[in-house]
């Protein structure tokens, strides 16, 4: 009986300390959802909480048509070239391609050196494990020097190949991890019947390491996604190939007491990142555990 | 033997010949998206055949010619076809850099004159440096310290909870994870919000004037504007510690609970004595992980404060070198400090890869 009680009471310090912990996560997102969908004479003279204290149910979702039409220019109102439009538009031309490549150059790199035999294969492998973690600044200024040249500063294309250039070592080791814990006698029975490492790779990793891959793209994915220095640095401010941080990040100095306007931005750059998180978490958190710190 | 050879040659000069106009067609691909003048979705969907189709076409083109070698050229030559263009491009983008910008940090500002380490006296000497290395100090301290700490203090508690309660307790925690920076940067600006007078937008001077304080600007006051700003790094960074903490507590087998619970051990005890030793490595991998990530910290101040009001941090000084005084110097010299930060745990991993390596 006794035992029974303090296991009671242990429960309810238990579930009250993480409610306390999950209401401090989760109120100040909750807080710019509401604020996204007031009206901006209340957004300028009151807190979000007063929807619920004071029942000031004026909903709109002019917010996000502000943020969302396509502006002209023409308009004196500000918020009808915010456009966030085109930023999302450029953010997903940015994105896919910076997630797809990556993955089957970093497939054909983790194959051959977890099953394929050549000089300095060790060596390399280790080269690529302690480039996991050098800080990404140390690349900026010499890349940004021959793209000058190449031609290739403010183009999505240099973008892709910096995205997979930085991506490349997390991608090799987690595919890596993966691939070389399939079942030797896979390989061996293949061997046997004569197939050459090109078809074993095609006909077996690639199907076999499918769960691999999508750990590894939704890493990507939201990396690229939400990065901030690589943009700014390769891809420029042109409203043409501006991305969704960077547009948000503008906002925030031109309009940095329109709540309405800011939170709705945020939330319209936060949506497509959730619906990939929340629907692939699985894949995400498989990732996390195989051991992964990025540049 | 002979004529098999001589009926190889024409094959392999065929295949050849496609490479080489394979290889001129993307080099024109190449051409039309760097130029990106045509329609976006246009250039978009080339990438996509280019960077998918294209790879793999090229891919199978090269290994069938590969395949056609004698048998001791195709052993050699082979794992370069799979490992040379990850390896390559690697090594352009992250080796090469690494060794140009170390270079780069022992000239001046505009890269045409060799100043010796004035670049380093400067890293290591300029009040901006020193505040920079001060705030990266109490980020990794306070920031990764209270990141593993709740972490760990969440998955432990939520373990003891019902199934469905905890899967929400991770979500909420672990949804911070999937925001960037910058939207954080909007989400906590609103909270840490500032209006002259008494009606406050902003939670936390709300907060402060139900308790009867006054309302203040709360980013501009330090030394508390830095801790502001490092609850932004814990609210992101503790998701992931959670996460992999609860995986690894799962992993603790029951029957070495169920023992404890039969000698008598409370909770508290068999949470120190048997949760904590067992998960011991994935804290130290956690906690590095989160060090490493800590230390390279630029979107949060970047967006928040820009780095004043002593906020500064070492990522974002070498932002401002580089991008904003067009230092390339200073900016190299900061980028190498950076990265001799981080060297331990190069070494760290490298090592213990060299031990446990899988597949060698």
């Amino acid at each position: 009986m006794v035992a029974q009680r303090t296991n009671l009471s242990s429960q309810i310090v238990i579930y009250g300390i993480l409610i306390i912990l999950g209401l401090l996560w989760t109120v100040p997102t909750f807080g710019l959802l509401v604020t996204s969908f007031r009206v901006p004479d209340d957004t300028a003279s009151s807190g979000w909480w007063e929807v619920f204290t004071k029942g000031q149910y004026n909903f709109t979702l002019q917010n996000y048509t502000a943020v969302l039409s396509p502006g002209d220019g023409a308009t004196s109102n500000t918020a009808a070239t915010i456009n966030l439009n085109q930023a999302i538009v450029n953010t997903i031309i940015m994105a896919v391609p910076s997630t797809v490549i990556p993955i089957f150059l970093a497939a054909l790199a983790a194959y051959a050196f977890a099953w394929m035999t050549f000089p300095g294969r060790k060596f390399l492998f280790m080269v690529l494990v302690a480039l996991l973690v050098v800080p990404l600044q140390m690349s900026l200024i010499p890349i940004l020097r021959d793209y000058r040249v190449l031609g290739l500063n403010g183009t999505f294309l240099g973008v892709w190949l910096a995205n997979t250039g930085f991506g490349l070592p997390l991608a090799t080791y987690l595919l890596y991890n993966y691939i070389v814990t399939l079942p030797r006698e896979v390989f061996e029975s293949a061997v046997m019947d004569g197939a050459s490492h090109p078809v074993i790779f095609s006909k077996l990793v690639v199907p076999l390491s499918m769960p691999a891959f999508a750990s590894f793209a939704i890493f990507q994915f939201l990396w690229v996604w939400n990065g901030v220095l690589i943009p700014l640095v390769f891809l420029g401010d042109d409203p043409s190939r501006i991305v969704l941080p960077q547009r948000i990040l503008q906002m925030i100095g031109q309009y940095a007491t329109n709540w309405q306007l800011l939170t709705a931005g945020a939330f319209v750059s936060m949506f497509i990142p959730l619906v990939v998180f929340i629907g692939f978490q699985q894949y995400f958190v498989r990732g996390l555990l195989a051991g992964s710190v990025k540049g | 033997m002979m004529a098999q050879v001589e009926n190889k040659t024409p094959r392999i000069l065929g295949l050849a010949a496609v490479l080489a106009v394979t290889l001129v067609i993307y080099y024109y691909v190449f051409l039309f998206l760097r130029e990106g003048t045509a329609n976006a979705w246009i250039i978009f969907a080339v990438s996509l055949l280019w960077g998918i189709g294209g790879i793999w076409f090229l891919f199978t083109l090269v290994t069938s010619i590969v395949d056609l070698l004698s048998e001791k050229m195709r052993q050699h030559i082979m794992p370069w076809v799979f490992a040379a263009p990850a390896v390559l491009l690697v090594f352009y983008y992250l080796l090469l850099p690494t060794i140009r910008t170390i270079y780069l940090s022992f000239f001046n500002q505009d890269s045409s004159k060799f100043i010796g380490l004035d670049n380093f006296i400067y890293a290591f000497s300029s009040p901006n440096m020193l505040e920079s290395f001060k705030n990266n100090l109490i980020w990794i301290i306070f920031g990764g310290g209270m990141s593993v700490l709740l972490g760990l203090l969440i998955a432990a508690l939520a373990d003891r909870t019902h199934a469905k309660f905890e899967v929400l307790m991770k979500t909420a925690v672990f949804l911070p994870m999937a925001v960037s920076m910058i939207a954080a940067a909007v989400i906590w600006k609103l909270v840490y919000a500032f209006a002259p007078g008494v009606e406050q937008v902003g939670l936390l001077n709300a907060v402060a004037v139900t308790l009867g304080g006054d309302p203040s600007p709360w980013l501009t006051q330090r030394p508390l504007n830095g801790y502001l700003l490092i609850v932004i790094l814990i609210w992101m960074q503790t998701g992931f510690a959670l996460v992999v903490f609860s995986a690894a507590i799962k992993g603790i087998p029951s029957e070495l609970l169920e023992a404890a619970r039969i000698d008598g051990a409370t909770e508290l005890q068999s949470f120190f004595n048997i949760t904590l030793p067992y998960i011991q490595i994935t804290i130290i991998s956690v906690s590095t992980t989160i060090v490493i990530f800590t230390l390279k910290v630029f979107d949060i101040v970047f967006s928040m404060t820009g780095g004043n009001f002593g906020t500064q941090v070492i990522a974002n000084e070498q932002y401002v070198q580089m991008f904003r005084n067009f230092d390339f110097g200073r900016g190299s010299a900061i980028a190498v400090v950076l990265l001799i930060t981080v060297l331990p745990v190069v070494y760290y991993n490298v090592r213990d890869f060299g031990k446990n390596a899988k597949g060698f």
